[in-house]
């Protein structure tokens, strides 16, 4: 059937060549793709910081980087990591190319404000890799007052002005989102025929909307604090720096949903399209989704039981923290319950949705840990902390982007990648995550510290397989790179719908227009209905 | 591809507007997409405001004498005359949303270039009283100075007393009040104050300053003759801006200016 197959002559690829015509495009998918190579550039400049510490970490001693060196590496790693790729992954990349094809309409709302945004994501990027160059930043990702505002004395103000900037790129890119579910779905395409991912992309909008902002006018009141000397968080003048860790975790405990639930998105139409069964209680996950982002916005003090707050706020926001794990399980039981006697195989996207069930699964529960105020006492600021929100943004963000990269490369490039090599990065992902960081969890609670590069012998064979298992992960995530090029021009060609899957960004050529569909699409059914996918398919053979 | 677009525009009874874009199917749809994205930024405004709010609040029942000080170093006149100038820049940007809206080109712009002109002068006041706070050293930083009004408190009176020629006048008649921080606390607290207060007057003058340069445009494409009964979005997204910009001073004024001012 492969062979029948050829890439369609007119797609929004050819449409117009030229560096031009992609950097003035309003084209959804165009903009996507731009975003897919810049993350895919700071998620290669957070992996060197990553591969810094962790050959750091492999002795005891401190032998290959100074103290001074290592807080830096941790530093950029965690703000290239959180503001640069992790938050933009999939709702820039997937989500934008997704989102109008998902919903039958031929770009988002306001396409101009979607290639604005990436135009302020590079020029954020640009202010904190200045930094990076010019010396780097040693207060790590979360720039605590009263460090940050008086005492380093590193690049703090291009940093943060860089996740300033880079921050209004996500709310823009929230804003469309949101206005485009609301405006742009095609006839007969209502709130409950929506895929899943776009339910899951709206709760991420509403938090990018809502909680950025807020970071944004923090990073502006320790702007004022360091370049001019104010003093709002500055103790001396009885201002307060635990304010400034509220303002921050308001946002950035926010922020680890912008980062999952994209991801949760993703698996849904994962697992379903994989086991060729509807799924298990649509409005109970896409709820879930919006229960998420609400519970997101109010346990974000669990970040800082040991930051001196009053011991009965402790006690609500450890109350709360724990309330998030009621949605995060209706999502994963029913995914079981959508695999349950589905039809299900193990195709590379469904591989990396395996994994991510089981390491989402281990992040959650230890969050409860965490979430527990005696226990926080001990596991605070340990790797324990580490391994948690690793499973949770590596194990559980990464993963889903990795899973929906693979399941919408065909349709984004029109092409296959090759199943064998993919099936082995997936697995060296897989082993190579676990293998990092579920030693990190036995270290963290005999008690090593988070921030140090030093460390008693007694921690060194943790450590060393932490960092070994570092070096598998690379591998699984350097793989990718290779087959997934190569397939840019050998690959076989895909055709429509190589998964056999449902939704309506199936339904158009592979890669699609630039309109999305040649006709506005009509007659829209249910969601997950695989009984028409496989009579199209039975047909063609 | 070109097919595709055919095909879809064969759904357009009547002939399509010039501004509308390619991706819409009808006017309506597009202003209303455009509506509820306004709406949706102006909530990333609130959002963005509100950080500085919680802090003032906070900080507001920890140093209340303290802000209660500094903000009779304000100046009611400047505060009060800019506040008026501000709401009638409002009503002003109505008339043009409102002219925009009948297709009237001339007062369209005429309206515009009156509140670009009263937003001026907002500003043009906001210097005066920055140039004043320079001047008395209530800038925080190393070279903040407290000593306004009466030192209060035994110890503080030999100290640095200085005569305050700048008070508004609310104490001329030289009444006592009962304070309950030393002048050395007076001198660190204040400066969370005026922290606050060059944060959040700041940055509602660079929203204005903004504000004045979008409307630029507006003006620019109104005289142009882009806008017409059917479609006047911009007109109508700058004043929904305009008008959140007003709003925010209205809480700013009395939150800044008017802390205890009637002992």
């Amino acid at each position: 059937m492969l062979d029948t197959l050829k890439i369609p002559e007119h797609h929004y690829l050819n449409n117009g060549h030229g560096l031009k015509s992609w950097l003035l495009t309003k084209d959804h998918k165009r903009i996507a793709v731009m975003y897919l190579i810049s993350i895919s550039v700071m998620f290669l400049l957070g992996g060197l910081f990553a591969m810094g510490i962790r050959l750091e970490l492999a002795t005891p001693q401190g032998d290959f980087v100074q103290a001074d060196t290592y807080n830096k590496f941790f530093t950029m790693h965690g703000v290239i990591m959180v503001f640069f790729f992790l938050i933009p992954s999939i709702p820039a990349v997937l989500g934008n190319f997704l989102i109008p094809p998902m919903i039958g309409a031929k770009d988002l709302a306001f396409p101009r404000i979607n290639l604005i945004s990436l135009y302020i994501y590079w020029i954020g990027g640009i202010f904190t890799l200045s930094a990076m160059v010019s010396g780097g930043v040693d207060t790590g990702w979360t720039f605590y007052t009263p460090y940050s505002s008086t005492a380093s004395s590193t690049h703090i103000i291009p940093t943060a002005l860089g996740i300033f900037i880079a921050g209004f790129s996500s709310i823009l890119t929230g804003l469309n989102f949101i206005v485009t579910i609301h405006r742009m779905r095609a006839p007969g395409m209502t709130w409950f025929r929506l895929p899943l991912f776009v339910w899951a992309h709206y709760a991420t909008s509403l938090v990018q909307v809502l909680g950025t902002p807020v970071i944004a006018i923090t990073i502006v009141m320790l702007f004022v604090e360091r370049a001019f000397g104010f003093g709002i968080f500055d103790p001396q003048r009885g201002g307060d720096p635990v304010l400034f860790q509220h303002l921050f975790w308001f946002y950035s405990h926010p922020a680890v949903y912008i980062m999952i639930l994209p991801a949760l998105g993703v698996m849904s139409e994962l697992i379903s399209t994989f086991s060729k069964k509807t799924i298990f209680g649509y409005s109970f996950v896409a709820f879930s989704s919006l229960a998420i982002a609400v519970f997101g916005f109010i346990v974000w003090a669990h970040h800082m039981f040991v930051a001196g707050i009053s011991t009965y706020a402790a006690m609500v926001f450890s109350f709360l923290s724990f309330s998030v794990a009621i949605p995060s399980a209706v999502k994963v039981f029913n995914w079981t319950a959508t695999l349950y006697k589905g039809a299900i195989s193990f195709e590379t996207p469904m591989l990396y949705a395996y994994g991510f069930m089981g390491l989402f699964l281990i992040g959650g529960l230890t969050g409860l840990f965490l979430a527990t105020l005696g226990m926080d006492i001990h596991l605070h600021d340990t790797y324990f902390v580490v391994a948690h929100f690793h499973y949770i943004m590596v194990g559980g963000a990464i993963m889903g982007y990795m899973g929906g990269l693979h399941f919408w490369w065909p349709k984004i490039t029109g092409r296959m990648y090759s199943e064998f090599f993919s099936r082995i990065a997936a697995i060296l992902v897989f082993v190579g995550f676990n293998l990092t960081f579920f030693p990190q969890f036995v270290v963290g609670y005999l008690g090593m510290p988070r921030r140090y590069h030093t460390y008693p012998d007694e921690m060194q064979v943790l450590n060393v397989l932490s960092s070994a298992g570092a070096s598998v992960l690379g591998l699984g995530y350097l793989l990718p790179v290779i087959y997934l090029l190569y397939s840019l021009k050998k690959g076989a060609v895909a055709g429509p719908n190589p998964f056999g899957a449902s939704g309506l960004e199936w339904h158009t050529q592979s890669p699609p227009l630039t309109e999305n569909f040649v006709e506005v699409p009509e007659n829209i059914g249910e969601p997950y209905e695989y009984e028409h996918v496989v009579a199209k398919e039975k047909h063609l053979v | 591809m070109s097919n595709a677009v055919a095909h879809a525009d064969q759904q357009h009874v009547h002939a399509h507007h010039p501004a509308l874009q390619h991706h819409f199917d009808t006017m309506a749809q597009q202003k209303e997409a455009a509506v509820i994205g306004m709406w949706v930024f102006l909530l990333t405004e609130i959002l963005f405001f509100g950080g500085l709010f919680a802090a003032y609040m906070i900080y507001r029942v920890w140093y209340f004498d303290a802000f209660a000080e500094a903000s009779r170093s304000l100046s009611l006149f400047w505060g009060g005359l800019n506040t008026a100038v501000l709401i009638g820049s409002s009503l002003t940007m109505a008339m043009a949303v409102r002219a925009a809206q009948t297709n009237k080109r001339s007062a369209t712009v005429n309206w515009l270039i009156l509140t670009m002109i009263l937003g001026s002068v907002f500003l043009g006041v906001k210097v005066i009283e920055y140039a004043d706070k320079f001047e008395h050293n209530h800038v925080p930083g190393p070279s903040f100075v407290w000593a306004h009004q009466e030192a209060p408190g035994a110890e503080g009176a030999a100290a640095e007393h200085e005569a305050a020629p700048t008070s508004a006048g609310a104490t001329a008649g030289g009444e006592h009040r009962q304070l309950s921080l030393t002048p050395d606390q007076l001198q660190r607290t204040t400066q969370i104050y005026f922290s606050l207060y060059f944060t959040m007057t700041g940055l509602h003058a660079l929203h204005m300053i903004i504000g004045i340069g979008i409307m630029c445009v507006i003006t620019w494409m109104a005289w142009k003759g882009k806008f017409d009964e059917q479609y006047y979005t911009p007109v109508e997204m700058a004043g929904l801006y305009w008008h959140f910009v007003d709003i925010v001073w209205i809480f700013l004024f009395p939150l800044l200016y008017l802390v205890e001012r009637h002992t």
